[in-house]
């Protein structure tokens, strides 16, 4: 390949204009996470939603300048408008929630809009217009650039300035700004917050779909627009600072070009390019290039009920459960075997995330690399060396506990958000290698032919098990929390200062529960793929990872039944549901409901709702608060 | 003007302030006195709806006002100058400023930009400086600046006399008695005893998240022995 000057200036001319594509929606992310805290995975919805209407409007109006350009920005308004419908709804109910239970709506949200949409346009792709007027290409240095890309170019700076203007110049925006640094004393001093967030909401959703609608006349708009941008857009964020436009800005340029430029020099993972950026950024400045540590001190910590040992009510429940486990498997025909068996391994997965999430206050956004690395690990022994069953699963964990003692050094340099995105980036650095490396690992084809030996081959067998190794690894988990261990890892969770004061070396310790957490997700990992007979990259891709974050926290992050009733009820649902045509409208719509009936988690409503019963029949049991105060 | 009646605050779990009552008339100063961790701090969260007050009554101008938000407790002219000032470091003296500006409530003192920059002179010349490039005495004189821009008619001062110069305190001072003058009701929490005595009417103790004393300075000054108990160091 020779690289000649024109060729050079085209790829970065492409990249300047991907940039401003990046950046508009990447902006509107950062402005309301910066004020509203929320963690918004609906944000590539928006986009995706911006390109619809966009093509939509456009088609409709008559064409010319006016036309596609005010179609465009009726669009994004539009979206600005649907984005404050869904903040006032929806997430307006919950903010009180812990910190990350927003998330779980906003995937809700994803889930919803994908079936609108679906059902509003349809499954086939859309080709809309081109902008008139910049339908052509310029000749520069020999390279053909398409002059839509040149106005891209221009657009981005352009809303960058715009956005400044409106944050400097009027009250508006200095109270974002404000809210952005102290949410708390801007409410103090007499500012509205639900207008605030609500009007957020809009600017930044109106962005993402102005970013959506610009981008109609340079790529076919379809369903896969918004998981497709969500990723990178974070990746972005994060870079540039969360809460800073500035920073998204210069985060969007850096992207696309390591994009642009990073194939040119390492194509065999070149898909995991921004997310090495992203680490090599985090790591020298662990709040990004413009970011400023999140001010802990106001941030009044919720003191979460001390874990007490298993009291006799909760052993029962226990027995009950693996009793209807093994109900399910051994009445419930073939396929309640099936789901039996995932459900153990779906909540050892799930417990493996809680006790980093739940005892040690990190949330991963990436835990299926722990679960994909050892199911692999297992398919290569099992494969490759002609290891057995048991061998394989034993040594399999090994490769998890590897690759989360390399991975979780970097990550737990970091805190909160920031955490979660550098374990983000690393699964989609694991994804990426094992996708792309198709020679060892078959690629998108995965490995097949993965099999338990002779002995555990029947279904039932399997099943019972799985159920024994996952029994113990659970029982394993809860020694742990509650071991001298469990009780420092806590410890730095609630107040990192204080238990560093005491001489607890708190990155440690958190270095040690994310090993932990990835050798028991490991364990999962290998239960799955003799389960399944086979692995496929999909397996360490983001919806796992999010599917296990969704469990823990729809579960109830502080409860050490949490998990395993998210996993439960969630793979069980889902299983339910997932024959009919709209299930992801439906599923999205059920787990709003329980994110704003039951702010806690499952495992938290339940137990409100059983102290409101047992309230009721008369026999209350005097509460710690009751017992104190009078 | 503002009333405390047998409220119970907690942090999650922890049970931090006990059947606390206090009152504060308009035009008097109040010093809510007591050693580090005492509830101070709390006391004032309480009434600005920062802290969750589970039981118990807070009224302000006669109608309860336990539960509402903060920013709605903050509309209806109370202004709350946190301990740590809690400036926004990356906005600008004149931004921050309008952060705390409001349409002012019936009867409430407005103070204009300029009577402002004549209280806190040092503020005038740093007014395009940001937030987070002030010394710790102008950050202090900024976020009572920036709390008098919503006309307050009840101005709750969390240790405002902490971790400054002798020269700011002494302008804390004569801020408070400004304060005073124009008829403004001020919730002085202090560590500092001779401070508050110099400028507070009545003085409460709190020790242990509980009342120990409620009466005039006067009366306070006359009892060596509950200063001893409560405040000593």
């Amino acid at each position: 390949m020779t690289l000649d000057l024109g060729f050079l200036l085209g790829q970065f001319l492409a990249a300047l204009a991907s940039a401003s594509a990046l950046f508009l929606v990447a902006s509107g992310l950062s402005i309301i996470f910066g004020v509203t805290r929320i963690v918004n995975f609906a944000h590539g919805s928006f986009y995706m939603l911006g390109a619809y209407l966009g093509y939509t409007i456009t088609e409709a109006l008559p064409t010319g300048v006016l036309g596609f350009w005010g179609g465009t920005l009726v669009a994004a308004l539009a979206v600005g408008v649907i984005g404050a419908a869904i903040e006032i709804v929806v997430l307006r109910r919950i903010y009180r929630s812990p910190e990350l239970f927003q998330l779980v709506a906003t995937f809700a949200i994803v889930l919803i809009i994908q079936d609108a949409t679906l059902y509003v346009w349809g499954p086939v792709e859309r080709l809309g217009p081109r902008a008139p007027g910049l339908d052509g290409a310029v000749q520069i240095l020999g390279e053909y650039v398409p002059e839509y890309d040149l106005a891209l170019i221009a657009i981005g700076p352009v809303v960058l300035g715009l956005i400044w203007l409106v944050f400097h110049r009027t009250r508006w925006g200095v109270l974002v700004r404000a809210a952005t640094e102290d949410r708390e004393m801007v409410g103090a001093l007499g500012v509205n917050q639900s207008w605030l967030f609500t009007t957020v909401f809009f600017l930044g959703s109106a962005l993402a779909g102005l970013g959506g609608a610009l981008q109609v006349p340079r790529e076919s708009v379809s369903l896969l627009m918004d998981l497709n941008i969500i990723a990178e857009v974070f990746v972005v964020v994060v870079i540039g600072g969360m809460g800073s436009v500035l920073g998204a800005y210069v985060a969007a340029l850096l992207i696309a070009l390591f994009n642009a430029f990073g194939i040119l020099i390492l194509p065999e993972i070149s898909l995991a390019v921004p997310f090495i950026v992203m680490a090599v950024v985090l790591i020298a400045r662990p709040w990004g290039l413009f970011g400023r540590p999140e001010s802990g001190e106001h941030q009044q910590a919720l003191s979460e009920e001390p874990l007490r040992p298993l009291g006799l009510a909760r052993r029962a429940a226990i027995l009950a459960g693996v009793a209807g486990l093994a109900g399910l498997a051994f009445l419930g025909g073939r396929y309640g075997v099936v789901l039996a068996t995932d459900i153990v391994i779906v909540s050892l997965f799930a417990a493996s995330l809680h006790f980093m999430m739940g005892l040690g206050g990190m949330a991963s956004f990436g835990h299926a690399a722990y679960f994909g690395i050892s199911a692999y690990a297992a398919a290569f022994l099992a494969t490759y060396a002609g290891l057995s069953m048991l061998p394989a699963m034993l040594l399999a964990p090994v490769a998890a506990m590897l690759a989360a003692a390399f991975f979780g050094w970097f990550c737990v340099r970091s805190t909160g958000v920031y955490l979660a995105m550098l374990t983000l980036a690393a699964a989609q650095i694991v994804w990426s290698v094992v996708f792309q490396a198709s020679e060892i690992t078959g690629g998108d084809d995965g490995i097949l032919g993965v099999w338990p030996d002779k002995w555990a081959k029947s279904r039932e067998v399997y099943f019972l098990l799985t159920l024994a190794i996952g029994a113990m690894a659970l029982v394993t988990l809860q020694r742990i929390a509650h071991a001298p261990f469990g009780y420092v890892l806590r410890a730095a969770r609630d107040n990192r200062l204080r238990a560093e004061a005491v001489g607890v070396d708190t990155r440690n310790h958190q270095w040690a529960a994310f090993v932990v957490s990835g050798v028991f997700a490991g364990i999962a990992g290998v239960l799955f793929v003799f389960a399944k007979g086979s692995i496929f990259p999909d397996e360490l891709a983001i919806p796992r990872s999010f599917d296990a974050l969704l469990m823990v926290l729809l579960g109830g992050v502080q409860s050490v039944f949490g998990p395993l009733l998210g996993a439960a009820s969630f793979t069980y649902v889902r299983d339910e549901i997932s024959r009919l045509e709209y299930w992801r409208f439906i599923f999205g719509i059920l787990i709003i409901l329980v994110v704003i009936l039951a702010p806690d988690g499952i495992a938290g409503g339940l137990q409100r709702l059983w102290r409101w019963i047992a309230a009721r029949a008369g026999f209350r049991r005097v509460t710690p608060d009751k017992a104190e105060g009078a | 003007m503002l009333e405390l009646r047998g409220i119970h605050t907690f942090y999650g779990a922890a049970h931090i302030l006990h059947d606390v009552s206090l009152e504060v008339r308009p035009g008097e100063v109040v010093a809510l006195l007591g050693r580090n961790g005492a509830g101070k701090t709390t006391t004032m969260k309480s009434v600005m709806g920062l802290a969750e007050a589970r039981r118990g009554e807070i009224l302000y101008e006669g109608r309860p006002i336990r539960g509402l938000a903060a920013f709605a407790i903050a509309r209806l002219g109370i202004g709350y100058v946190p301990e740590e000032r809690r400036i926004f470091k990356q906005l600008t003296v004149m931004e921050n400023l309008e952060v705390g500006r409001r349409e002012p409530l019936e009867g409430a003192r407005v103070w204009e930009l300029d009577e402002l920059f004549t209280l806190f002179p040092n503020l005038a010349e740093r007014r395009e400086n940001l937030g987070g490039h002030l010394s710790g005495g102008e950050q202090q004189m900024l976020t009572i600046a920036r709390t008098l821009m919503g006309a307050p008619k009840t101005v709750l001062l969390d240790e405002p006399s902490e971790g400054v110069a002798p020269v700011i305190v002494e302008q804390m001072a004569h801020t408070i008695e400004a304060l005073k003058a124009q008829g403004l009701a001020v919730l002085l929490s202090e560590q500092n005893v001779r401070f508050a005595e110099r400028v507070s009417d009545r003085a409460c103790i709190i020790e242990s998240g509980r009342i120990q004393f409620d009466g005039a300075m006067a009366e306070l000054a006359a009892r060596p022995e509950v200063r001893e108990q409560y405040l000593a160091l």
